[in-house]
């Protein structure tokens, strides 16, 4: 780590690094469960290779925070036997796929943060997610790009697909809340130079998306003030049976390895 | 093991020998140093080879299989002692292609990528039409940004018809 960074606390980094390994690890998780059953052959392989690239984000991530902590716990130790309390994801990565619009948007909404997210982390002062952060937005790129292109598409449609989605955009507005909600251990990591301003991010991220919108010919919701608190581990009911499904292996067979 | 008595040099231009024969797991045609995945070769004081391996997408499986085919090769070579360490910084481009993995991946049918600085600066936007491998025509679609491989999109010529597909640039 570079000799500028202000002295960290290792336990609030190491909440940090989970805080983004949890977010793509929660969301592959979740586009997984398209994979067999999407609209198209060519949309199953899309999804399952986005899910793919956040599952390797989480391993880089999860594998990091494991090295911070300092507790012996590697990346499949943090994925596979934390509890629920424990994972500290916004709660907008666990919602349900819900229809093929549904899915879209949220990966818009998260496609969309964490470009603006890691093109600033890029520029972190701690060396190891700042590499981190400009590997994996090369990839998010190309996740916009199809998840954007979705979106104008359905959008942009027919009065079924057009509903759908504009109904999707409006359930799933609320819970970006939390995306940019700093909490003190958010403001610590931009005071050090770790993390940019979420205030920063969330500029650049609502210019972005109001641009998608509009060409999506959908209407952006009004803001509404929501507390939502996955990033401190208080989750929506959904993340326990996600967990009960990727965790299965590991607590029915300790260190299963073949 | 005689290594002691090979020169450090001989030791690293065997490495190099051994890795341009490392083929990709998932384009067989092309070599990982085409790939520009080898990111050095190094010396350590202690005289142990420090080899630098870029992965080309976080997630890719094919970087464990990338990761033992180089060991295994080394070890073949008999370059002596050696680690082999993940390199993410700066991350890998497609611009590291070389023309020679280029032009190998236009003979195996896969249209080498773009440039990437003209390509990023609009996300939201598809790249220039891709031109067709077969027929060479421009009249071609994106059908996937994801194809087979992380690494490769979906496209399809309106011309000839054919399916085909693009190495991404990242």
């Amino acid at each position: 780590m570079s000799a500028s960074v202000k002295k960290v606390d290792a336990q609030a980094l190491f909440r940090y690094v989970l805080r983004l390994g949890d977010l793509s690890l929660v969301l592959g998780q979740r586009l997984g469960e398209w994979v067999g059953h999407s609209p198209a052959l060519e949309e199953d392989l899309g999804l399952a290779n986005i899910a793919l690239d956040l599952i390797g984000q989480a391993r880089l991530l999860l594998s990091y925070a494991g090295e911070v902590e300092g507790r012996g716990r590697d990346e499949d130790k943090l994925a596979y036997l934390r509890e629920q309390g424990t994972y500290l994801n916004p709660i907008l990565a666990e919602q349900p796929n819900g229809d093929f619009g549904q899915t879209i948007v949220r990966q818009v909404l998260i496609d969309a943060f964490q470009l603006e997210l890691y093109q600033r982390l890029a520029g972190s002062l701690d060396e190891r997610l700042a590499s981190i952060a400009a590997k994996s937005v090369k990839e998010v790129r190309y996740h916009l790009r199809y998840s954007a292109g979705w979106l104008v598409r359905l959008g942009d449609g027919t009065d079924e697909s057009r509903a759908r989605v504009q109904s999707a955009v409006d359930s799933l507005w609320p819970y970006t809340v939390e995306l940019f909600a700093e909490d003190d251990l958010d403001s610590s990591m931009a005071d050090s130079g770790i993390a940019p301003r979420l205030s920063e991010v969330y500029a650049a991220w609502s210019a972005r998306l109001d641009a998608i919108l509009a060409e999506a010919t959908l209407q952006r919701p009004a803001d509404r003030p929501h507390a939502w608190h996955g990033k401190r581990g208080q989750h929506s009911e959904h993340l326990g049976y996600i967990l009960a499904e990727m965790q299965y292996l590991q607590r029915a067979y300790p260190d299963a390895r073949w | 093991m005689s290594s002691v008595l090979v020169s450090v040099e001989e030791r690293v231009r065997s490495a190099w020998e051994a890795l341009a024969r490392v083929e990709d797991p998932e384009i067989p045609a092309v070599s990982i140093v085409d790939l520009g995945l080898i990111r050095f070769v190094h010396v350590k004081p202690n005289e142990t080879l420090d080899v630098g391996l870029s992965p080309t997408y976080v997630g890719c499986p094919a970087t464990e299989v990338i990761r033992r085919s180089v060991i295994e090769a080394l070890e073949e070579a008999r370059v002596g002692e050696f680690e082999v360490n993940t390199v993410l910084s700066p991350a890998w481009t497609s611009d590291w292609i070389s023309a020679e993995g280029r032009r190998k991946l236009t003979a195996y049918g896969i249209v080498p990528p773009e440039r990437t600085v003209s390509n990023m600066r609009d996300v939201l936007r598809a790249d220039r039409p891709v031109a067709c491998p077969r027929c060479h025509s421009l009249d071609t679609q994106t059908v996937s940004e994801f194809g087979s491989t992380p690494c490769k999109a979906l496209h399809r010529c309106r011309a000839c018809l054919e399916p085909f597909e693009y190495f991404k640039c990242i």
